[in-house]
């Protein structure tokens, strides 16, 4: 088992509102799970809830068997060593170079000189390069983060990812910059990853129809409540059409904008 | 101005009055308590002695060996300046970290306290006293500039730490990087430019506190004009001035080069 | 897994390693002869001569002075050093201000006319810069030895050399401001015949005032601090009488100076600070 959440809220810092209500989930490890629903369903709260950045207000969580808030600061944190979290517009240093930015994804693993080192002369170009190649910006090894654009650091961030050696990747909508073809690309290179590490994969998505054709397992959030959980080939038309009612972004819309 | 909401507004108010009145009371107090000597500085007899005095000084002494003598002083003058600046930026940072709060808010008022000790007490009380500990020398006057100067950019870079959204190195620390190692990859990289335009503001400051560091037997220039000015030596005095004067400008010209360079076209790491 | 670092045989070296090494070796280069030349030696801190006498020395320090006689005799060496910096900053101001009336341009009348300025008018105004320029870099404490010399021991030797580098630091940083400041006022007042004392104080002044304020409410501060340095060349104050404990190495008695002089500096903060507030 990945994670077990059983009866997990999360309320917001400032107002009375739940971003996360009464959520349980198993997820195996290896799975491959897409979240969808609108937006504000609670989609990025779950997955930091997920990764151990916020405490859960009530509930129980337990992540590859232990349960993290009970651990002391020390134990929990080399948990969250095993698991990556990708923001969907990850906070880069605008004057860091890219082989620095994606080589950050090895700091867990870096005890601290090697980390310092590492500034000074890049520790493993080669394996930053190869991440990059993967998505089609190898080209941008050594640039400025400040001079790729949005998607492109969208991109960078994920490259992190595959430096890293977690065991669980909960990528928070990665395609949010992407136009149509890299989106495709993108998906299948964070799939095809987590599938050769036997990793555990947890991807918020807005497009529904990619969702559909690449998760095996889908779970739609509305308003801080689990709607459904389901095997692919049951979700029906009518579960979606429930899930996004009277929503701002119903996939329908979205569809015909694209993401800009 | 602060009551510009209200209409009609007061033409002054009151308070501001008793604050004038208060200043004036204050420089009339320091002027009656100081007893100046103004006779010994208008008198005839006083502007003939300083014409006498301010004539001792020209020509300034250009001797080869006393130039040889200025030239060292710069060296050592510069040398201070450059690695008491050097040695505060590391340990500026170093403070800066706990003093921003990364390393819980007990910690972030004990150091913010030491800072402020450090920066009151001028680079000139601090040499005095860590002459005990170093001897004469520039050592001493290198270590009381790295000493107050610690305490102006500790506090000044703990500010900008505070200030700087934390996302990147949250984001970081999320998936297990150490706190430490997360600093120098999210925090660091984009305040550094900010803190090296801190650090060399405060080299323009520091050259001209080295300069008279020498004063109380710190080394440096100061020192030469120290010497030469209890010897009546006037001459010498004036070279040692004009040094002093010609190499303040040179620094602040270098500072605002790198300044520029350093805006213009920030590097990558 | 490979036992060399990665880094060594990279398929993509870093085009930015050459210049980097290139930086450091001549920072190594610059940086050597620096610690020559600045006698770089902490292995000295801790010979044991040395510490003892730190030790003996810093041991003294508790309890500092606390006598009835000494702190009266603190207060009034307290009082002193504030009375120089203000009085300094009195004079210096006096001293900016008409400086300050030259090295304007915006307030000069000829420029308004001609839209150029007079020659006599250019000349005037680069001198007083200049003269602002020397009067500003000669450190105070320099000043201060001087007039040691010219008017012996004493807090007029330390008010004078105040007075001659702030009035070029004011002068200059008030033209600034002055400068920077919306010109309007100024130029409609000299246009329709008001002088140089009216269009700056109707003019410049009420647009600029509140920053002139903060500025010199600042140098205040750092006046104060001066004038406890210039107690070390004699010109009185709790320098003078720092420098003298100093000489007997009287510990507890530095140690409450040091104490008074960071209260002292606290307070000028907050003086300052209020009035900035209620001024500005």
């Amino acid at each position: 088992m990945s994670f077990v959440l059983r009866g997990i809220s999360v309320r917001h810092a400032a107002g009375s509102r739940q971003a996360l209500v009464d959520v349980s989930l198993s997820i195996e490890q290896g799975e491959q799970i897409a979240l969808i629903g609108p937006s504000g369903a609670g989609k990025t709260t779950l997955l930091h809830t997920l990764a151990c950045a916020r405490r859960a207000d009530s509930g129980e969580l337990s992540v590859f068997g232990a349960e993290p808030w009970s651990l002391n600061h020390a134990r929990r944190h080399a948990l969250r060593a095993r698991l990556f979290l990708a923001p969907q517009t990850p906070p880069l240093p605008p004057r860091q170079r890219v082989v620095t930015a994606v080589l950050a994804g090895r700091l867990p693993q870096w005890g601290f000189w090697r980390s310092i080192a590492s500034l000074v002369r890049p520790r493993d170009a080669d394996a930053a390069y190869d991440a990059l190649a993967r998505f089609n910006l190898k080209d941008k090894l050594y640039d400025r983060v400040d001079r790729l654009s949005g998607g492109e650091r969208q991109r960078c961030g994920m490259a992190r990812l595959l430096v890293s050696n977690a065991d669980a990747f909960l990528v928070d909508e990665p395609l949010s910059a992407l136009d149509p073809a890299l989106s495709l690309q993108t998906l299948n290179t964070l799939q095809q990853e987590a599938t050769d590490r036997n990793a555990t994969l947890v991807c918020s998505l807005h497009q529904v129809e990619l969702a559909l054709g690449h998760f095996p397992r889908i779970v739609g959030l509305r308003e801080g409540r689990i709607v459904f959980d389901a095997a692919r080939e049951d979700v029906t038309e009518a579960m979606i059409a429930a899930l996004y009612r009277n929503a701002a972004d119903s996939p329908l819309f979205i569809g015909k904008s694209a993401d800009t | 101005m602060n009551s510009s909401r209200r209409s009609p507004p007061p033409a002054v108010e009151f308070a501001t009055i008793a604050l004038l009145a208060g200043l004036l009371a204050l420089v009339c107090a320091s002027f009656f308590s100081l007893t100046i000597r103004w006779g010994e500085l208008f008198g005839a007899d006083a502007r003939r002695s300083a014409l006498e005095f301010l004539s001792g000084f020209a020509p300034p002494e250009l001797a080869g060996s006393f130039l040889a003598g200025i030239a060292k002083g710069i060296l050592e003058t510069l040398s201070m300046s450059a690695l008491g600046t050097g040695i505060a930026f590391l340990l500026g940072i170093a403070l800066a970290l706990p003093a921003s709060g990364r390393f819980g808010a007990a910690a972030r008022l004990g150091i913010r306290l030491v800072l402020n000790i450090l920066r009151s007490i001028p680079e000139l009380v601090w040499a005095v006293i860590l002459l005990i500990a170093a001897g004469l020398g520039p050592f001493a006057g290198t270590l009381a500039l790295a000493v107050h100067t610690t305490g102006v950019l500790g506090r000044l870079f703990a500010d900008a730490l505070e200030n700087l959204p934390t996302d990147a190195e949250d984001t970081l620390r999320i998936n297990g990087a150490k706190p430490l190692a997360a600093f120098f990859y999210a925090a660091l990289p984009q305040i550094l430019p900010q803190l090296m335009s801190y650090t060399l503001y405060r080299w323009e400051n520091n050259i001209r506190a080295a300069a008279i560091l020498g004063v109380v037997g710190a080394g440096g220039l100061g020192q030469m004009l120290k010497y030469h000015l209890s010897l009546f030596q006037m001459q010498q005095a004036a070279s040692v001035i004009i040094a002093m004067l010609l190499m303040i400008t040179l620094v602040d010209g270098i500072s605002f080069w790198l300044r520029r360079r350093l805006t213009a076209n920030p590097s990558a790491w | 897994m490979n036992k060399m670092p990665a880094a060594v045989f990279s398929r993509h070296p870093d085009p930015a390693w050459r210049g980097r090494v290139t930086a450091m070796v001549i920072a190594t280069a610059l940086l050597w002869p620096m610690l020559v030349a600045g006698e770089f030696k902490p292995w000295i801190l801790f010979d044991a001569k040395s510490l003892a006498a730190t030790g003996r020395f810093l041991a003294a320090f508790f309890p500092p002075a606390h006598s009835g006689e000494f702190l009266w005799l603190m207060l009034a060496a307290t009082w002193q050093t504030v009375a120089i910096a203000t009085a300094g900053l009195t004079l210096a101001l006096l001293g900016a201000i008409p400086l300050t009336l030259l090295a304007t341009a915006s307030l000069s009348v000829s420029q308004l006319e001609s839209g150029r300025m007079r020659l006599a008018g250019a000349v005037v105004r680069q001198t007083a810069r200049w003269l602002l320029v020397l009067l500003r870099s000669v450190p105070e404490l320099v000043w201060a030895l001087l007039f040691v010399r010219i008017v012996g021991l004493g807090p007029t030797a330390g008010v004078l050399a105040i007075a001659l580098t702030y009035s070029g630091m004011l002068g200059k940083v008030y033209a600034e401001i002055l400068e920077s400041s919306e010109s309007h006022a100024t130029e409609s007042l000299l246009r329709n015949g008001g002088g140089r004392l009216a269009a700056l104080f109707y003019g410049a002044w009420p647009a600029a005032a509140s920053e002139l304020v903060s500025y010199t409410t600042f140098r205040w501060e750092c006046a104060i601090r001066g004038s406890v340095i210039m107690g070390f060349v004699g010109a009185g104050g709790l320098g003078q009488r720092m420098d003298e404990s100093m000489k007997m190495m009287a510990g507890d008695e530095v140690s409450t100076m040091l104490i008074i002089f960071v209260l002292l500096v606290a307070c000028a903060d907050l003086v300052s600070t209020f009035l900035r507030r209620r001024l500005g």
